[in-house]
């Protein structure tokens, strides 16, 4: 093949508030204290990652009208997270999780303008839509937006952010002593936003940052989702499907860039990837076994089956079969705060009967047929066959790099650090040392996308 | 006697930044700010506060000027002690935050996420946004009379109180017997409903090392004096001069019994702007150099003193007589005054017995003499 070998991308996704993170093992530690972000931040900058990154959770889960009690709970703030990490980190690059829906922007801008000077240009932030009432129980707004509205107030958000990241010139701070003259010009920073989610105005005292505009990555597969990050976003958060569907997806959203006079390089697709390593690919899978038995608890099993059933199933022994009775498909929803849940809403019905049946067919249990039917790890194997992996579905167009979620806290990247990342980095595929400072540069995006449509296609 | 650091900018004074040792260019870089605060914790300093504002620096009441001779710009101060907590080890640190443009539990969070990556060493320093244009900061909102401005701090930090002790000690139990991860017993709703606002939580995290990270803020008016009585851990007084300060402990005091509040749980501090010199002419004539390079006097709304290291530690003794338990220190130019702080006054009132050598907590509740508190939610 004579076309260069594209780079893979890396991103380390400290163990998330869901059952893909596991408590109950001997090496789970903290999800709360410093020393659990410094160790996992610290190891993927020993590997060269790109960025660091950190989910965002408002309001703690519940199910059945009670604080879900089974997973990891409870998250310390990001950006505050971020600010200190920067501290005992030198090169990667942090990203924090923040929705468009329950934040101001102006104080977001404020808070990711800051983190990129006090990091020395390391700051992103993943943006993500969200219009639940429930979240907004937390915050003065309440519920305010209606789920169409989300993106609208998204773009607005971004677009404002822009402004006041370019309210500041590049060379305005002078700080010179002997004229006596601070700055360039009186008054930098003046910014008015008039939209009808995002009204804002007054004048920035954040000065010009290193990155000038934060790194930006979008959630989200939905079709407005991926016009909007063609639109604004310099990446992509995407769920990891197979090679086939990574390449439709690929194709689908980079082809989407050009209206906005951008070109396929300017925006990186990577999808949230978790992994299980063993000495061979045997025992590998049988680690990815065990695994998913820590992660499915027999209690886990019955409240994943509530959440479909929407009914209480507590009487159900998870070891014994699928409830004959159907979903209650009458009564609002029992559990909430989880994207998993809200992914299960509709047809419940037909696909409690599919399971029922699948159950029945495999003669397995409640517990067994969860486990079977709910997240799998992306890619099990020994680091060779990982790192092959990998490396095909990024040379293949699939995605452009990895957000890898490990499901122990905070070692879960040890091993993928120093087994694999080095076979990535042998076959000429992934760096082995950081050639520039900033988050833009490790992700060769010089240019931050202006959110306009291309002149030629207006 | 407790000392506590206010940075702000290059110092207060405007044109400290063009004092010949300042770091004017290094203002808006993390290495700036961590270089003061460990040399305020060299001196032993209880804490640090740093100020914010949503607003730009300027001389008008309500607006921008368009001087180029100040400095104008500031980062955000949460994240400033975020960035610097990791590489200090002791003092405590104190960003401000507004209740008036602000999320509570945005603002509970992040303090107790900072008092998490201090270890136990955060506060939060509150202040309002009294400008008519600071709505426009958060969209088009009114900005209330100061009545009811203060009603509205008070339920924000009441809120955040409130935030902070919905995850008892201990609901973290990883239980792998029964499955379960917390005691949901042991986190609480809050459920506040107030005129402004009404917040659910739980909160995402769990109580911080401090149980309740210390709470700051300057008194002033009568709205404000009962708005720190009722909410504060620690009151800053502005007095004008010594008469003054004996006048405003006593007020404070009458707000902090007429709140119901248990006197020895609250700290009363005294702000001063102070320039140093080894030669108390040379303190003077360096402020009388700044006032000139920046065409007017500098009147601080607060105490001032020009003099010597060993004249302040004097005038501190003299002034702890008069109801205050500690100083907020406002450096007039730094680096300078504050190594004349650190390095001077502090082994000055060291000799005289009224501060202590070394740090004798590891959080800044245990270094101020205030108690972890129970949890108000705990079951008794």
């Amino acid at each position: 093949m004579s076309r260069p070998l594209k780079q893979i991308r890396l991103a380390a996704h400290f163990p998330g508030v869901n059952n893909t993170t596991v408590w109950s093992d001997p090496d789970s530690g903290s999800h709360i204290d410093f020393d659990s972000f410094v160790s996992l931040a610290q190891t993927a900058e020993g590997a060269k990652f790109d960025f660091f990154f950190l989910a965002e959770g408002l309001r703690m889960r519940e199910h059945a009208g009670r604080l879900q009690d089974l997973d990891v709970a409870g998250r310390p703030d990001s950006f505050t997270v971020l600010a200190a990490l920067a501290a005992v980190t030198e090169r990667i690059g942090l990203a924090a999780t923040i929705t468009t829906t329950y934040h101001e922007p102006h104080e977001v801008a404020r808070q990711l303008a800051s983190l990129d000077h006090l990091s020395g240009g390391r700051a992103a932030w993943n943006l993500v839509t969200s219009s639940d009432a429930f979240t907004g129980a937390n915050f003065r707004r309440g519920a305010y937006l209606k789920y169409a509205q989300r993106y609208e107030r998204g773009g607005q958000f971004v677009e404002a952010a822009n402004q006041l990241w370019g309210s500041w010139a590049a060379d305005e701070v002078l700080a010179d002593v002997d004229a006596g003259e601070f700055l360039r010009h009186g008054t930098p920073g003046a910014f008015a936003f008039r939209g009808s989610q995002v009204d804002i105005s007054g004048e920035f005292t954040v000065p010009h940052s290193p990155q000038g505009r934060p790194v930006m990555i979008q959630a989200g597969d939905s079709t407005e989702g991926r016009e909007f990050a063609a639109q604004y976003a310099d990446g992509i958060f995407t769920r990891h499907g197979t090679l086939e569907a990574g390449q439709a997806f690929y194709a689908d959203v980079k082809g989407r860039l050009a209206r906005y006079g951008r070109s396929p390089e300017e925006m990186l697709i990577l999808p949230g990837t978790t992994f299980v390593l063993g000495d061979t690919d045997a025992d590998a899978r049988e680690r990815a076994h065990h695994v998913r038995r820590q992660q499915v608890t027999g209690a886990h099993a019955i409240l994943f089956l509530e959440q479909l059933w929407n009914r209480d199933l507590s009487a159900y022994d998870p070891d014994g079969p699928l409830p004959d009775i159907d979903p209650d498909i009458s009564s609002e929803a029992r559990a909430q705060g989880s994207a998993a849940a809200r992914s299960l809403n509709r047809e419940a019905v037909a696909t409690a009967r599919q399971w029922r049946e699948r159950a029945q067919a495999g003669r397995l249990s409640i517990r067994e047929l969860v486990i079977e039917m709910t997240n799998r790890q992306t890619f099990t194997g020994s680091p060779a066959t990982v790192a092959e992996a990998l490396n095909a579905h990024v040379q293949a167009n699939a995605c452009d790099g990895f957000i890898l979620v490990p499901h122990i806290t905070p070692g879960g990247l040890d091993r993928f650090a120093d087994e694999v990342v080095p076979l990535l980095q042998e076959r000429g595929v992934f760096r082995t040392e950081y050639t520039g400072t900033t988050l833009r540069e490790h992700l060769g995006l010089d240019r931050a996308p202006t959110g306009a449509v291309a002149a030629a296609l207006q | 006697m407790h000392l506590a650091l206010a940075l702000n900018d290059a110092g207060w004074h405007p044109a400290a930044w063009r004092e010949p040792t300042a770091r004017a260019g290094e203002l808006f870089s993390a290495r700036y700010w961590v270089d003061q605060v460990r040399e305020a914790q060299s001196g032993r300093l209880d804490f640090v506060t740093i100020e914010d504002s949503f607003r730009l620096q300027s001389t008008r009441a309500d607006g921008p000027d368009d001087r180029t001779d100040q400095v104008r710009g500031r980062l955000d101060a949460v994240l400033i002690a975020a960035r610097v907590a990791p590489v200090t080890q002791h003092i405590g640190i104190v960003p401000a935050a507004t209740t008036t443009l602000t999320e509570p539990f945005r603002v509970s969070t992040q303090i107790a996420t900072l008092d998490y990556v201090s270890r136990g060493r955060a506060g939060w320093h509150v202040q309002t946004s009294t400008r008519h244009s600071d709505g426009a900061y958060v969209g088009p909102r009114t900005i209330p009379s100061s009545e009811a401005m203060f009603d509205e701090a008070a339920g924000h930090v009441e809120v955040v109180r409130r935030l902070w002790d919905s995850w008892e000690d201990g609901a973290e139990i990883r239980d792998a017997s029964t499955g379960r991860f917390i005691d949901r017993d042991r986190v609480h709703y809050i459920d506040f409903e107030g005129p402004y606002f009404d917040v659910k939580g739980p909160s995402i995290t769990p109580r911080p090392p401090q149980g309740q990270p210390i709470v700051t803020t300057v008194a002033g008016t009568n709205a404000a004096d009962r708005f720190a009585a009722r909410s504060a851990d620690i009151v800053f007084l502005t007095p004008r001069d010594e008469v003054g300060l004996a006048q405003r402990t006593g007020e404070i005091d009458d707000a902090l019994a007429d709140a119901g509040r248990d006197s020895t749980l609250s700290r009363v501090f005294a702000d001063v702007v102070v320039f140093l010199d080894d030669d108390a002419a040379a303190a003077a004539s360096r402020q009388a150099r700044l006032d000139a390079l920046d065409g007017g006097v500098y009147r601080p709304d607060t105490l001032l003193f020009t003099g010597t290291p060993a004249q302040l530690s004097e005038q501190l003794m003299a002034w702890t007589e008069l109801g205050c338990s500690g100083f907020r220190l406002r450096p007039g130019a730094v680096p300078h005054d504050l190594y004349a702080i650190t390095r001077s006054l502090v082994a000055e009132l060291r000799d005289r017995g009224a501060v202590p050598r070394e740090y004798r907590s590891s959080t800044l509740r245990g270094g101020l003499g205030l108690a972890r508190p129970a949890n108000r939610y705990a079951a008794i």
